[in-house]
């Protein structure tokens, strides 16, 4: 079906990688936002339990005989071990002096003034930390003095979370992808679907079905539709034109032929040298043969023009073979031939007599032509599986097997028929008319005797 | 060069025989392999009489590891490991507090162990702190000496037959001296933390002239001799032990709440074999966690349920809560107050 076409990719497949692209990419990004709020999250639920538990150490600062002290309370520390087992330190520095806990904690640079508790993460022995500082003044009776609270907690549950919420977040973002992926092909094969229906309805019709599209299209494609049927219609009439023509030109032809025809007889009933009469005979047969052509190219433009306009009825096929025969008989007694008809009286079938008859005339033609003298020429109809079989047997030479296949196209002749008079018109045309009725024509050469076998195979109606 | 080398030679080793000799051991025991292999140092405050069986029931997996058992109070093991930095390989103390410390402070090695499913999340700080038994505070007295009271049941029961009998009590009261017990300090700070009973019955114990110990065994062994009517916040594994052969020996329970302490281990930090270490913990886990026990295990039964069906049993939570009456200011105020209570003369 491709054969001829010009192939840059497929719209189908750019469709789905892009769509894949696009799903990979939001997949992605749901990833990293879930990631980042989940951080978020966890930062700030470790800064808000740090500052809680800063905040009550500050509380229990308090000045006693002129020295800063602070008493610790229980909660202040075990409220970080309810959480997490994290490790947990501390300090307390008043006036920038450490007072207790631990004096190498790093230190929080101060804010900007705007928050009152300050948090930084950095490291201190050996493992990430996150920290906080709160200060707070008191007043004791040389003036001022500030106490500042840090209490920090080593990272593990916050990364244990984020490495249980990260594992889920690539679940997550690996189903949202498969999920989007799915849709995306489906997506993809629907989008292309109509583009197909057409290909396929215009690809499975006969080749002369120039008819144009009807089925509804999506707007996308109807220019593309248009261009087709006003193409096909263009095509239609320019072929309509040239079967007129030859036609035309058949028919302008035959009527001359038949009167140089007339004249070349005469002359040759007048002429007695044999060289001369040997001339005549010559041109008479040239002339028959072109008589015979124009005839020919005339019933093919009639059965081209028939095609599409079957007149359908039904037919019995053995009277109409009959029928045939009957107007044949003449010009085969002439060269000494019988012909015979027989077979299934009663069976029918439905088509286009007038199509039927010139095909099985333009056969029995050739039969009658290729059969040697006193032979039979025999057209019998039979029944085989679903089809009404009408076969023409000759007593003649017969197909040669490599022609076989070819001898049903235009102007083609087969090789053992080059001394006989013929245009090649004669099987194209029965092709053309079993194919209108939806048959086919075989042709083969009889087992057992001399001679060959052309089948029309008609369905049953 | 040469010249210079040697006596800074002399200093180091000097240092060490000095460093090493800074902390107080009180037993020292080695048990010997009996095949020849690696040598597993532990620094323990547990009674080597009482723990020997874990230590023979690990040699009979391991029989090519020999043993060397140290016995220090708590207070020491903490100057050995934490001040001083002495090789050892694995650190067994009750002083659940000075554990967590060690290991918060990064004076401890992980260990993944194994056979941690067996043993409750409570019982375990992060992946450094192994408990292994659960064993009461108890109060311990002699039944001969309380004749004619009744047995309190609680501290204000406590409080007010001390109280009411001075005469009977004076001088006859001990508890632990909590200046020199790791242990001590931390039952006394977690009474503390719980009611305020505890200060009132430390004043009455300072009003009778309480005697202070560093230890249990010695406060169960002057009640055995007559020296002592009733000892507080004694530890009920090793009274229980000796209570079987002397039938004066009473333990109580009080009914107001009784702490439970949990002995753990830990690995320090300086182990030279902490693979042997880690085998030796999930010896100890095997055997106090699993279903159905071991017959060597010395201590009392364990219970899974953080919260006993018993209310009134306090397990104390491993954890940094731990660390806040180890701040040297908070311990200085408690241990002045204590003293302020305790010692009245």
């Amino acid at each position: 079906m491709n054969s001829g076409a010009n192939i840059s990719g497929s719209i189908r497949r750019r469709l789905t990688l892009q769509l894949l692209g696009i799903a990979a990419v939001l997949a992605a990004l749901l990833f990293v936002m879930v990631m980042t709020y989940a951080k978020q999250v966890a930062e700030e639920s470790q800064d808000n339990i740090l500052s809680a538990s800063a905040t009550s150490i500050l509380d229990s600062a308090a000045i006693q005989s002129g020295e800063v002290t602070v008493d610790i309370p229980y909660s202040a520390l075990s409220m970080l071990g309810n959480v997490s087992d994290d490790r947990v330190f501390y300090r307390v520095v008043v006036n920038g002096k450490y007072l207790t806990g631990y004096e190498s904690l790093p230190i929080a640079k101060a804010s900007k003034g705007q928050d009152s508790h300050r948090f930084i993460t950095s490291h201190y022995l050996g493992e990430s930390i996150r920290m906080v500082s709160a200060t707070r003044r008191l007043s004791n009776a040389s003036g001022p003095v500030e106490v500042t609270v840090s209490v920090a907690q080593t990272l593990k549950r916050q990364r244990e979370t984020l490495e249980r919420i990260s594992a889920n977040a690539a679940y997550l973002g690996f189903g949202f992808f498969i999920a989007a992926a799915v849709l995306g092909i489906l997506t993809a094969q629907s989008a292309v679907r109509p583009v197909q229906t057409l290909a396929n309805s215009v690809s499975k019709r006969g080749p002369q079905d120039l008819r144009t599209v009807q089925a509804p299209v999506p707007g996308e494609m109807a220019p593309l539709v248009v261009a087709l049927n006003r193409f096909m219609a263009r095509l239609k009439k320019s072929l309509t034109r040239s079967e007129e023509f030859i036609a035309e030109a058949a028919h302008r032809i035959r009527t001359p032929l038949a009167v140089l025809r007339t004249q070349a007889e005469i002359a040759l009933r007048r002429v007695e040298r044999p060289e001369n009469r040997a001339a005549l005979k010559e041109m008479i047969r040239a002339i028959d043969e072109s008589s015979r052509a124009a005839g020919q190219l005339l019933d093919h433009a009639m059965v081209s023009f028939r095609t599409d306009h079957l007149e359908v009825k039904d037919i019995n096929l053995l009277d109409l073979a009959e029928e045939t025969l009957e107007r044949l008989r003449p010009l085969a007694e002439m060269q000494d031939k019988t012909l015979s008809s027989h077979g299934e009286e009663t069976t029918l079938i439905s088509g286009d007599a007038i199509l039927i008859q010139n095909a099985l005339s333009n056969i029995l033609d050739n039969a009658i032509k290729y059969a040697p003298q006193g032979e039979d020429v025999q057209v019998v109809v039979t029944s085989e599986d679903n089809w009404v079989v009408l076969s023409v047997y000759d007593q003649g030479p017969g197909f040669a097997p490599e022609d076989i296949d070819q001898l049903t196209e235009r102007f083609s002749r087969g090789k053992n028929a080059e001394d006989t008079v013929g245009s090649g018109l004669g099987l194209t045309i029965a092709e053309e008319v079993t194919q209108a009725h939806g048959g086919h024509l075989k042709l083969s050469n009889r087992t057992n005797v001399r001679g060959a076998c052309v089948s029309f195979y008609f369905p049953q109606s | 060069m040469r010249i210079l080398l040697f006596p800074s030679v002399l200093i180091v080793l000097l240092a060490s025989l000095l460093s090493a000799g800074a902390y107080e051991i009180e037993q020292h025991k080695v048990f010997p392999a009996p095949q020849e292999g690696a040598n597993l140092r532990i620094i323990s405050n547990s009674d080597i009489d009482i723990f020997s069986p874990m230590v023979v029931a690990f040699q009979r997996k391991y029989p090519s590891v020999s043993i060397d058992y140290t016995v220090v109070s708590s207070t020491e093991l903490m100057t050995a490991l934490y001040d001083e930095k002495q090789v050892f390989d694995v650190a067994i103390s009750s002083a659940m507090d000075l554990q967590v410390k060690l290991a918060n402070d990064g004076f401890t090695l992980p260990h993944n162990s194994s056979v941690a499913g067996l043993m409750p999340d409570w019982a375990r700080w992060r992946n450094h702190v192994f408990a292994f038994t659960q064993e009461p505070a108890s109060v311990v007295y002699s039944k001969s000496a309380f004749a004619g009271l009744e047995v309190p049941t609680s501290r204000q029961n406590l409080i007010s037959t001390l109280r009411n009998n001075p005469e009977r009590f004076l001088n006859k009261v001990g508890t632990y001296d909590i200046r020199q017990s790791g242990l001590g300090f931390l039952f006394a700070t977690q009474d503390a933390r719980t009611s305020d009973t505890f200060w009132r019955l430390n004043e009455v114990m300072g009003s009778l002239n309480a005697r202070l110990y560093c230890c249990s065994a010695d406060m169960i062994s002057d009640i055995t001799k007559g020296d002592l009517a009733v000892a507080y916040n004694v530890l009920g594994s090793y009274a229980s032990a000796r209570a079987a052969s002397d039938p004066d020996i009473g333990i109580l329970e009080l009914e107001d709440f009784t702490t439970l302490m949990l002995r753990s281990a830990i690995i320090p930090a300086g182990a030279e074999q902490p693979e042997i270490a880690g085998a030796f913990i999930d010896h100890l886990i095997t055997a106090s966690w699993s279903e159905e026990g071991a017959d060597y295990y010395p201590y009392p039964k364990l219970n899974r349920n953080e919260i006993a069906p018993n209310l009134s049993l306090r397990a104390i939570r491993l954890g940094p809560g731990l660390l806040v009456y180890q701040d040297n200011l908070k311990r200085q105020r408690f241990l002045q107050e204590w003293q302020n209570a305790i010692i009245q003369q």
